[in-house]
């Protein structure tokens, strides 16, 4: 069925979602160039020097704790067998599930001056107390932010290190290298690609970051980008701010292709390492590390939160309760089955593996994960408020009356958002189950007189389900725990858990966030669990030459 | 006639020539092979056999029905045809037995556990394809394409994807599993043996072109072609002149033949030998340097060179050592070698001639 598709509709479908997908990035530039003195001047004397200041000092203290936490964790756990290795190596992907606004303010909750923690030392041993260090400051933002996304490091370390395979360890011991020789001139040197792949990761995530740093009052681009907009009402200094890190995300988003192309020259060998078992004293430290970073990174908020939704429970679990709820899911929904119909549909446009300029729109059509929920928002402002005045033009020239906004406000937004930013999470596990499906396979259904809707129910739905399943799983709980976007652009009074949190926070409530905060937890574990625990499907359908 | 094709053409993109005026027949039950270099054009022949490209000329019948010309197309489903692919194509998620029944036409219980009997699947019917081992797979993928009887099977290089002595086990194994059902095979292969070991027809391509339709026996002993004697089998090409009452003169032997006409005594010749028409011969008046010696299963690989530079290969039987960089007579055992003329306009070589050894 899908191969009739003629190529050119195809790419010219491709060539429209990249089209959505860019409009707010152009939307931004535009507004860079066309630069207000004024508005400009003003930015530069006041805003920026601050701005830039706070954003580097985070983005680079998040990427050296994460670099040090995730790389030593992964060497930990790929190389050596130790106490807890096996469980270890896979709950340390667990703090993923916890998003970072939310380990914010549990942090900021536990630390804080009228905290348990401070309170209990100043009763116990006063003379200490004033040396406790202040958590509202770029050490804590910076500690707070690495714990709960270091596993995006450790986890690209650890499949770097896995891929090399353990011939080039055995090469580099054969040829009378020692541990740590092999180590700093082998084995990281060869994962490179992937801790920076990592990194990088660590880096969008930490310039996107909006919901920790402002739980933490601690100014960066993204919390300027929303502040001159809410605050002061000027879209043109929002925009203004935001091309800023635009022009950061491209120069990042092109670093990011350069490894990704790297990493597939530094494959190598199947056979998996052969761990070096730990004697006892060494087993217990290692053990004692992991457990130490699991424990602040996971057990230690997750506790905190059931403590406080516990606290809070009866007063909170109401029908204000369900309406968030039912919102998220709603919106989570919409976007899910918007996002993955993109997702499918572009990759079957990919699926031919045709030239290069399909490669070039499929890229653009997936660049949008790159982009900083508050500069996606701003963007899409402009975008709405172009497509309103043209479409009120038009009515206009119909003899209708000029009403304020189409579009403006409505529900229908938000897909469209989040579609930009998470396609890539859903067109990922389509896409690779898609290189299952050869093109051969169909060739060889077609002779066999299957073909049309036969042919995609017997052969392509079989095939790509796990990865529609797998996408949409990801997809909505990314939908879920979303933030900035859907608090910059949701209709008036359509509140989500996650804008629910925000509002709590910024008024210092951590209590009354508990319960909204723990359920996205839950939510988020589910991909987490089911990706890393339940493993693969049995009939892995994966077949080896 | 179980496939006729008749002077297929095909241009991919602007200046590849895939198929030039290309025309075969195989009968019924026979087996059919092309063989080339990867990029001559054979996948792609097969392909518009199978309907999955389309010729821009000439027309293809199957099983007498014509499947394709100018005025009509017949899409593979329709054509008779079946299909082994070179990476198989097993739907990885149905089980091996499903795979094999996997097409609209319902075989019987009973056809259906000989075919699994006789591919050698029985006791793997309920295992998927990521189970079983690469020669495994391949014996699905022929029951598969068995299964609902084709008129004709086509073959993409069924054997690339496996170890050498797995490779010649099942070559043979599935000629006779195709002779045993009656099909008319096509296979598409880079490697010749496996193309002597199957097939009972034997096409070499080059750029497009077919280049001889034959037995294996006269693509070996009678190349119509310079090209095909390169391609086929091991051999060397050793400088001659002809005069113009056809005798050809050169550092290994004089030669003679009375098919000469169309032979011009201004351009050189090449003298085409094996390494089986060549013998050591203390007694000849040619003489050549033995350069590289290795044993090779019965008696030795020897290398010779001649005083003009040209190198040669001798299949010597008798294992006895020889003196490295040391001249030997050298003579022509067989009573008949192949001459091939070189033409600058159009730059390659002529027809070959059979030529009577004079000396």
């Amino acid at each position: 069925m899908f191969q009739h598709i003629n190529n050119n509709r195809n790419f010219i479908v491709s060539l429209f979602f990249a089209g959505m997908v860019i409009s707010p990035v152009m939307v931004i530039l535009l507004s860079g160039f066309q630069a207000e003195i004024e508005i400009w001047t003003h930015l530069k004397q006041y805003v920026l020097p601050d701005l830039v200041k706070n954003t580097a000092i985070l983005i680079i203290g998040v990427m050296f704790t994460t670099a040090v936490l995730g790389i030593s964790l992964a060497w930990l756990t790929s190389f050596y067998d130790f106490l807890g290795r096996s469980i270890f190596h896979r709950i340390l992907l667990l703090p993923l599930a916890i998003p970072a606004y939310v380990m914010a303010f549990i942090y900021t909750g536990l630390l804080d001056f009228s905290g348990p923690v401070q309170t209990f030392i100043r009763s116990t041993i006063p003379s200490i107390a004033p040396y406790f260090p202040q958590i509202r400051s770029a050490w804590g933002v910076i500690a707070v932010i690495s714990l709960s996304i270091f596993p995006y490091v450790y986890l690209m370390a650890s499949s770097g290190f896995r891929s090399m395979g353990k011939s080039m360890i055995e090469t580099s011991q054969s040829l009378h290298a020692g541990r740590l020789y092999t180590l700093f001139r082998v084995t990281i040197p060869m994962a490179r690609p992937w801790i920076f792949g990592g990194l990088i990761l660590v880096f969008m995530e930490t310039l996107a970051d909006f919901g920790a740093v402002s739980v933490f009052n601690y100014d960066t681009f993204t919390t300027g980008v929303y502040k001159a907009w809410y605050g002061f009402f000027s879209i043109r200094a929002a925009s203004q701010l935001a091309s800023i890190l635009v022009v950061i995300v491209l120069a990042i988003f092109i670093a990011e292709s350069y490894f990704k192309k790297k990493q597939q020259f530094y494959t190598n060998g199947h056979q998996a390492v052969v761990r070096i078992k730990m004697n006892r004293t060494r087993s217990f430290f290692a053990f004692g590390f992991c457990a130490a970073i699991f424990g602040l990174s996971f057990v230690v908020p997750v506790f905190q939160l059931l403590i406080w939704t516990i606290a809070s429970f009866t007063v909170e679990i109401n029908a204000h309760y369900v309406t968030l709820l039912k919102n998220t899911i709603v919106l989570g929904v919409m976007g899910t089955v918007f996002t993955m119909g993109v997702a499918i549909i572009l990759a079957y446009s990919n699926r031919s593996m045709g030239d290069i300029k399909t490669g070039i729109v499929s890229k653009l059509c997936l660049s949008g994960y790159a982009l900083p929920g508050t500069v996606l928002a701003v963007g899409m402002m402009g975008v709405i408020a172009w497509l309103d005045k043209t479409l009120i033009e038009m009515i206009g020239i119909f003899g209708g009356y000029p009403i304020s906004g189409i579009l403006k406000g409505t529900l229908w937004l938000l897909p469209v958002c989040y579609m930009i930013r998470f396609l890539t999470a859903g067109y990922t596990p389509v896409f690779s189950n898609m290189t299952r499906l050869t093109s051969s396979m169909d060739e060889a259904a077609r002779i066999m007189k299957v073909t049309g809707f036969k042919l995609l129910t017997k052969i392509h739905l079989p095939l790509l389900r796990r990865g529609i399943i797998t996408g949409s799983i990801l997809v909505l709980v990314e939908i879920m725990k979303e933030m900035p976007v859907t608090l910059m652009l949701r209709p008036f009074g359509w509140d989500t858990l996650a804008v629910k949190i925000f509002e709590l926070t910024s008024e210092g409530e951590w209590e009354r966030a508990a319960l909204p905060a723990i359920t996205l937890v839950l939510a988020g574990m589910i991909p987490i669990i089911s990706l890393t625990f339940l493993g693969r499907n049995k009939k892995q359908n994966v077949i080896t030459g | 006639m179980s496939l006729q094709v008749n002077n297929i053409c095909k241009k991919l993109g602007k200046n590849v020539i895939a198929a030039d005026t290309i025309s075969f027949k195989i009968k019924d039950g026979e087996l059919g092979a092309l063989i080339g270099p990867s990029g001559c054009g054979k996948t792609t022949l097969l392909r518009m056999i199978a309907g999955f490209e389309k010729p821009d000329a000439g027309d293809i019948a199957i099983c007498g029905n014509e499947v394709v010309s100018v005025s009509h197309n017949i899409p593979p489903e329709k054509r008779m045809a079946g299909m082994v692919f070179q990476d198989y194509a097993l739907f990885p998620h149905l089980t091996v037995h499903e795979n094999i029944t996997f097409g609209p036409e319902k075989s019987t219980k009973s056809e259906i556990e000989k075919l699994i009997s006789t591919t050698g699947l029985s006791g793997s019917e309920k295992k998927y394809p990521h189970e079983l081992s690469g020669g495994q797979q391949q014996r699905v993928a022929l029951a598969r394409a068995l299964a609902p009887k084709p008129g004709l099977l086509l073959m993409d290089e069924p054997f690339s994807n496996l170890d050498i002595a797995l490779r010649e086990a099942l070559s043979e194994e599935v000629r006779l599993i195709l002779k045993e059902y009656g099909t008319t095979g096509l296979l598409v292969t880079h490697n010749q043996h496996e193309a002597f070991a199957m097939a009972d027809q034997i096409g070499v391509m080059q750029d497009g072109r077919l280049l001889q339709w034959d037995t294996a026996d006269n693509l070996y002993y009678k190349p119509a072609s310079y090209d095909v004697a390169s391609f086929v089998g091991e051999g060397a090409f050793i400088k001659g002149d002809i005069d113009e009452s056809g005798v050809i003169t050169s550092q290994i032997g004089q030669f003679s033949s009375e098919h000469v006409n169309g032979f011009d005594s201004s351009l050189p010749v090449t003298i085409f030998l094996r390494p089986e028409d060549v013998r050591i011969d203390s007694d000849s008046e040619y003489k050549a340097r033995l350069i590289k010696s290795h044993f090779r299963g019965p008696g030795r690989y020897h290398t010779f060179e001649l005083p003009s530079g040209d190198q040669f290969v001798c299949l010597d039987k008798c294992p006895k050592r020889r003196e490295l960089n040391k001249e030997y007579g050298i003579s022509i055992c067989n009573q008949k070698v192949r001459i091939f003329q070189y033409h600058p306009c159009p730059d390659r070589f002529l027809q070959g001639i059979c030529c009577q050894v004079i000396r």
